[in-house]
C-alpha cells in the first residue's frame, strides 16, 4: 500500500479507571482509506481505544489528532466519525427509517433529501422493503445492516466498528465480512474495527493491531503478523501454532527438541533462548527415516479440508496438518523447512504457560 | 450544573423528611401543643405504655403483619410456582386475576370485602382483618416470586429430575433455593403493605379491633396526642435500624 | 345491614369454601409428589375467587339492583341525579318537587367524580414534573449516590402515612410552624390549611415516590449506547435527550402515572384532614354513602363507575406500555 496521509493519530494515550490501568502509553495512527483492526483479547483496551476515538472517554494523558486537529475534547457529536455499537443500540422506539434517519434529522436537513439519502443506505445494504418496520421485528443480521446504514448515512469520514459481528452466527459472519470489506473499498472510508476474533481480523484488515493487556503489541499487515509474529502470545493469538524453547546455536542454526534446525533468523545472541514457533500447517510428514524428528500420532482429527494430527516426537505434542491421514499410533517422520521456522524472543514462564 | 442538580434532590427530600421531623420533635415536647415547643420530655413516652388502647391496636398491628405476610407468602410461592409451570392461556389468565387486586382501589377493595363478609355474616374484627390482608398482600407475593422463577435456567429442574430427585425434593432443594431473594422481598413488601394499610382494615374491621391506622383515623377528629407521635417514631427509628442491620450484614458477606 | 336480604346460606357457601380451600391446601402439600407443579396454584386461585372475584359479584350485584333486590338502573340514575332519591321520595307523599322548587339536578356526584379527576390529574402532573428531573438525576452514572437516595425516597413511606399527611397539619395552621415563622420574619399569616392547594400538596407528598421509582428504573436500565449512538450520530445532549433518553423513558412515566393517578383518585382520608370539610373526593363520597347514608346500592353504583374509569385509563396505559415493564416498585 502506497504511503497516504495519517487521518487519525494517537499520540501517547493512556486511560485509567480509578487507579486501575485499562490502556498505557498508546501510540498509532491511522491513514485514509485504509481498514485498520483492534485485535486482542477480552479486556485488552481495544473498545477502550476506539471509544477514545468515538469521543465518548477522555484519555487520562495523551491526545487524538484528526487530520491535523487535536479532537482529544471534542465531544462524539462533533466528530466526523459515526460508530457501529456492540449489539447495535438501535433506537427502539423508532422504527428502521426513522432510525437511519436520525442523524440527518438532527442535523436538520430538508425531507427530501432525508428521505433520498435514507433510500439510498437502505439500498446499499439490501433491506429496500423494511423501512417501516420496527427494529425489534428483525433478525441479528438484519439489525446489523440497519446500524451500519445508520451510521454511514452521516457520511462519516471514518467508521468505528465495535465488535459489529459478534452477535451473528458463523454463516451469516463470514458473509457480513465480506460485505463490509467490499462496501469500505466503494465507499473509501476508513474503517477502524474492533475484534477478538483473529480469522476475521486476518481476512478483512490492511493493518491489524494486536492488543495485549492495555498495550500494543505488535502492528502490521496480516500477512506479516501471522508470518512473523513478535511474541508467542501473537502466535498463539493469530492462527494455531506449536511453541517450544530453544537455543540458538549460532547464526542461521537453531537447536530444539536435541535437533539442530536450520533456520533464516539470526542477531541473536550465541546460546541464547529463544522461542520457536512453528506453524501446524509447515510441518511435513515424510518416512521415519528421512525425518528431522521421528514421533508417533497419538490421536487424529478430521477438520473438513485437512486431518489435524497430535505427533508426539521429541519430547513435544506436535500438531501438524496435513490432508493425508496418518493412522492412530504410527511412526512417521517430521520435517520442517528453515523458512517456516520462525524464532521470538521469549516470554515468561507464566505467558507460555497461557 | 452539579451543585444545582444535588440542590435539586436535596429540596426533594427536604420535602419528604420536613413532616417526619416534625412528627418525632413533637413526640420530645413537653406540651401538647403542636407549633409551640416547651422543653424536652420523655413524657410521650412513659404514657404510652401506660396506654392500653395504643398498645392494643399496636398488637393488632403487628400480629396482623406478621400472620398475613406470613401466610400470603407461603400461598404467593406456591401459586408463582403453579402459574409459572402453567401453559400459556390458563397463565395469562392467573395473571390477571393476580392483577385485579393490584388494579383496583383500595377503598373498592375494602367495601367489596366488606359486603363478602356481612353477606356471609361474619363478624368483622380481627380475623376478617388477617383475611382481607392476606388478600391484598398475596398479588405482591406472586409478583416478586415469578420473576425470579422465569430467571431461573428452565432445566435445572429437569436436571434435578433426571439425577434422581423426586419432585417434591426438587421443588425444596433446586427451585426454592434459586427464588429465595424473590420470596424475601415478597414478604418484606407483604409486612410493610400490611403495616402501614388504613382503607382496607378500615372498612373490614370492627371498632372493637383497631389497628394503628384506624386508631389514629378515629382519633384525628380529636386531634392526635404525642403518644401516637412517639410510637411512631419509636417504629420508626426501629425500621431504620433493622434497614442499617441488613445492609450490613449484606456489605459483610459480599 | 337493613337491606341483607340474601338468606344464611350464604355463611354455608363460605364455611364450605374455606373447608374446600383447607382440604385443598392439604392435599397439594402432601399429595403432590408426582403430579404437575401447576397444582400449587389451586389454593390461590381458589382465594382470589373467594376474596376477589365474589366481592366483586356483591358489589355488582348491589349496584343493579334496588333494595328489595330487584334489578334497576337507578343506581346510576342516582348518580347523575344526586337529589332523584328526595324527589322519587317527594313524590310518592304526593308532592310535586318542580312545584316545591327542588326539581334541579343534584350534581353532588358528577361533581365531586370531576373534581376528584382534577385534582388527581394535577397531582400526577406536578408529581411527574418535580419527579422526573429527580429520577433524571438519580440514574446519571456519574452521580453515584443513586441507590442510596432511592432508598432515602422509601424510608417515609415506613411512617404511617396518616399520621405523616396529619403532620402537615402542624405545619400548615393558623398556628402552625409556617404561619410562626412567617410572623416572626414579619410577615402576615397565610391560610394555609382547609383548601385545595393543601390537599394537592398531601397527595403529591403521599405519591411523589411512587411515580420517581419506575421512572428511576427504567432510566436506569437504560443502554448506554443508545445515548452514545445518538451523540455519535450528532445529538448534542438536548436533544438526545428529547429524542432518544424521554421516549424510551415512556414506560416508566406511563407506570408512574399510572401509580400516581390511580390512588389519588381514591384517595380518601387526606381531602378529609388537609381539606376539612370544604374538599369532597370521590373516595369521601364512596365511604360517606356506604357507612353514613348506609346506601350499598347507590354507593355500589359509584363504586363500578370507579372501577371502569380506571379500567378504562388502564387500558389506555396499556396501549402505550404493551410490556408493563415499567411496573416493578423495587
Amino acid at each position: 500500500m502506497q504511503e497516504q496521509q495519517k487521518l487519525i493519530t494517537l499520540e501517547n494515550i493512556s486511560k485509567e479507571y480509578d487507579g486501575t490501568v485499562v490502556l498505557e502509553d498508546i501510540n498509532l495512527y491511522v491513514r485514509k482509506n485504509e481498514f485498520l483492526t483492534l485485535l486482542g483479547p477480552s479486556g485488552c483496551g481495544k473498545t477502550t481505544t476506539l471509544r477514545i476515538i468515538g469521543g465518548f472517554e477522555k484519555p487520562t494523558t495523551g491526545s487524538v489528532i484528526f487530520d491535523g486537529q487535536d479532537i482529544t475534547d471534542l465531544p462524539p457529536y462533533k466528530r466526523r466519525v459515526n460508530t457501529v455499537f456492540q449489539k447495535y443500540a438501535l433506537f427502539p422506539h423508532l422504527n428502521v427509517f426513522e432510525n437511519i434517519a436520525f442523524g440527518l434529522k438532527v442535523s436538520k436537513r430538508s425531507k427530501e433529501e432525508i428521505n433520498e439519502r435514507v433510500a439510498q443506505m437502505l439500498d446499499l445494504v439490501n433491506l429496500k422493503e423494511y423501512g417501516k418496520r420496527r427494529v425489534d421485528s428483525l433478525s441479528g443480521g438484519q439489525q446489523q445492516r440497519i446500524a451500519i446504514a445508520r451510521a454511514l448515512v452521516n457520511e462519516p469520514e471514518v467508521l468505528l466498528l465495535d465488535e459489529p459481528l459478534g452477535a451473528l452466527d458463523l454463516k451469516l459472519r463470514k458473509g457480513m465480512q465480506l460485505e463490509l470489506k467490499r462496501m469500505q473499498q466503494r465507499l473509501g472510508i476508513t474503517f477502524i474495527f474492533v475484534t477478538h476474533d483473529q480469522e476475521e481480523a486476518l481476512t478483512m484488515s490492511d493493518t491489524i493491531v494486536v492488543m495485549k493487556d492495555g498495550r500494543i503489541a505488535q502492528i502490521g499487515p496480516p500477512k506479516h503478523i501471522y508470518d512473523e509474529p513478535k511474541s508467542a502470545f501473537i502466535a498463539n493469538f493469530i492462527g494455531e501454532s506449536n511453541i517450544i524453547r530453544g537455543r540458538m546455536i549460532k547464526d542461521e542454526l537453531v537447536n530444539f527438541c536435541g535437533t539442530n534446525f536450520t533456520c533464516v533468523d539470526f542477531g541473536f545472541a550465541k546460546d541464547a533462548q529463544v522461542d520457536v514457533l512453528i506453524r501446524p500447517e509447515d510441518i511435513v510428514i515424510v518416512g521415519e527415516d528421512v525425518g528431522q524428528l521421528v514421533g508417533t500420532v497419538k490421536s487424529v482429527l478430521f477438520k473438513g479440508v485437512h486431518y489435524e494430527m497430535i505427533i508426539d516426537a521429541g519430547g513435544f505434542s506436535w500438531k501438524v496438518h496435513s490432508t493425508s491421514m496418518q493412522p492412530e499410533g504410527s511412526q512417521v517422520g517430521l520435517s520442517i523447512v528453515p523458512f517456516n521456522i520462525h524464532i521470538m524472543k521469549p516470554m515468561e514462564e507464566e505467558e507460555l504457560d497461557e | 450544573m452539579k451543585t444545582l442538580k444535588r440542590a435539586y434532590l436535596a429540596l426533594i427530600l427536604l420535602f419528604l423528611y420536613v413532616p417526619i421531623a416534625v412528627l418525632i420533635l413533637q413526640s420530645f415536647n413537653a406540651g401538647i401543643s403542636r407549633a409551640k415547643w416547651e422543653g424536652f420530655s420523655f413524657r410521650w413516652y412513659v404514657q404510652l405504655i401506660q396506654s392500653p388502647n395504643i398498645m392494643q391496636a399496636l398488637y393488632v398491628t403487628v400480629t396482623i403483619a406478621i400472620l398475613a405476610s406470613l401466610i400470603s407468602t407461603i400461598l404467593g410461592t406456591m401459586a408463582a410456582i403453579g402459574i409459572h409451570a402453567m401453559s400459556k392461556k390458563p397463565q395469562s389468565m392467573m395473571l390477571t386475576l393476580s392483577n385485579i387486586p393490584m388494579t383496583m382501589p383500595d377503598i373498592v377493595t375494602g367495601i367489596s370485602l366488606m359486603l363478602l363478609f356481612i353477606f356471609t355474616k361474619m363478624d368483622r374484627g380481627y380475623f376478617t382483618m388477617l383475611l382481607a390482608h392476606i388478600t391484598f398482600n398475596t398479588p405482591y407475593v406472586v409478583l416478586s416470586v415469578l420473576p425470579k422463577l422465569k430467571e431461573m435456567n428452565k432445566h435445572s429442574y429437569e436436571a434435578a429430575l433426571d439425577l434422581g430427585a423426586t419432585p417434591g425434593y426438587a421443588l425444596r432443594k433446586v427451585i426454592l433455593p434459586a427464588v429465595r431473594p424473590g420470596i424475601i422481598t415478597g414478604a418484606m413488601l407483604a409486612f410493610t403493605l400490611s403495616l402501614d394499610d388504613f382503607t382496607i382494615s378500615y372498612f373490614t374491621t370492627s371498632p372493637l379491633v383497631q389497628n394503628l391506622s384506624t386508631l389514629i383515623y378515629s382519633e384525628a377528629r380529636k386531634g392526635i396526642k404525642p403518644t401516637m407521635n412517639a410510637l411512631s417514631a419509636l417504629m420508626f427509628v426501629s425500621l431504620l435500624i433493622l434497614l442499617l442491620l441488613i445492609n450490613r450484614r449484606t456489605a459483610e458477606s459480599s | 345491614m337493613n337491606n341483607l336480604s340474601i338468606p344464611s346460606w350464604g355463611f354455608w357457601l363460605m364455611g364450605i369454601g374455606f373447608g374446600l380451600f383447607v382440604a385443598m391446601l392439604v392435599h397439594t402439600i402432601r399429595r403432590n409428589r408426582g403430579m404437575k407443579r401447576s397444582f400449587y396454584a389451586w389454593p390461590y386461585t381458589l382465594w382470589m375467587v373467594v376474596f376477589t372475584v365474589l366481592p366483586l359479584v356483591l358489589i355488582a350485584y348491589y349496584a343493579f339492583t334496588d333494595k328489595a333486590g330487584q334489578f334497576t338502573l337507578e343506581n346510576f340514575a342516582n348518580f347523575w341525579d344526586s337529589n332523584r332519591g328526595m324527589k322519587t321520595q317527594l313524590i310518592a307523599q304526593g308532592f310535586d318537587p318542580e312545584a316545591l322548587g327542588m326539581g334541579a339536578r343534584g350534581t353532588v356526584n358528577v361533581g365531586t367524580l370531576i373534581y376528584s379527576l382534577w385534582m388527581a390529574f394535577l397531582c400526577t402532573g406536578i408529581s411527574l414534573l418535580l419527579g422526573y428531573p429527580a429520577a433524571l438525576i438519580m440514574a446519571d452514572r456519574e452521580f453515584k449516590l443513586g441507590a442510596t437516595i432511592v432508598v432515602l425516597f422509601i424510608i417515609p413511606m415506613w411512617m404511617n402515612f396518616l399520621l405523616r399527611t396529619i403532620a402537615w397539619m402542624s405545619l400548615l395552621e393558623d398556628n402552625g410552624l409556617i404561619n410562626t415563622l412567617l410572623q416572626s420574619l414579619g410577615f402576615a399569616k397565610l391560610k394555609l390549611m382547609y383548601n385545595s392547594q393543601a390537599v394537592l400538596l398531601g397527595m403529591v407528598y403521599n405519591y411523589l415516590p411512587f411515580m420517581v421509582f419506575p421512572i428511576y428504573n427504567s432510566l436506569n436500565r437504560q443502554d448506554r449506547r443508545l445515548s452514545e449512538a445518538a451523540m455519535d450520530l450528532g445529538a448534542n445532549k438536548w436533544t438526545t435527550f428529547w429524542r432518544v433518553i424521554f421516549p424510551i423513558s415512556m414506560p416508566g412515566i406511563v407506570s408512574g402515572i399510572t401509580m400516581v393517578f390511580m390512588p389519588s383518585v381514591t384517595t380518601f382520608f387526606i381531602p378529609r384532614v388537609l381539606g376539612g370539610g370544604n374538599t369532597e373526593m370521590f373516595g369521601d363520597l364512596i365511604e360517606r354513602t356506604f357507612l353514613t347514608a348506609d346506601d350499598w346500592n347507590v354507593g355500589s353504583a359509584l363504586s363500578l363507575i370507579m372501577m371502569v374509569l380506571i379500567l378504562f385509563s388502564l387500558g389506555l396505559l396499556r396501549k402505550v406500555d404493551p410490556e408493563g415493564e415499567g411496573g416493578s416498585l423495587i
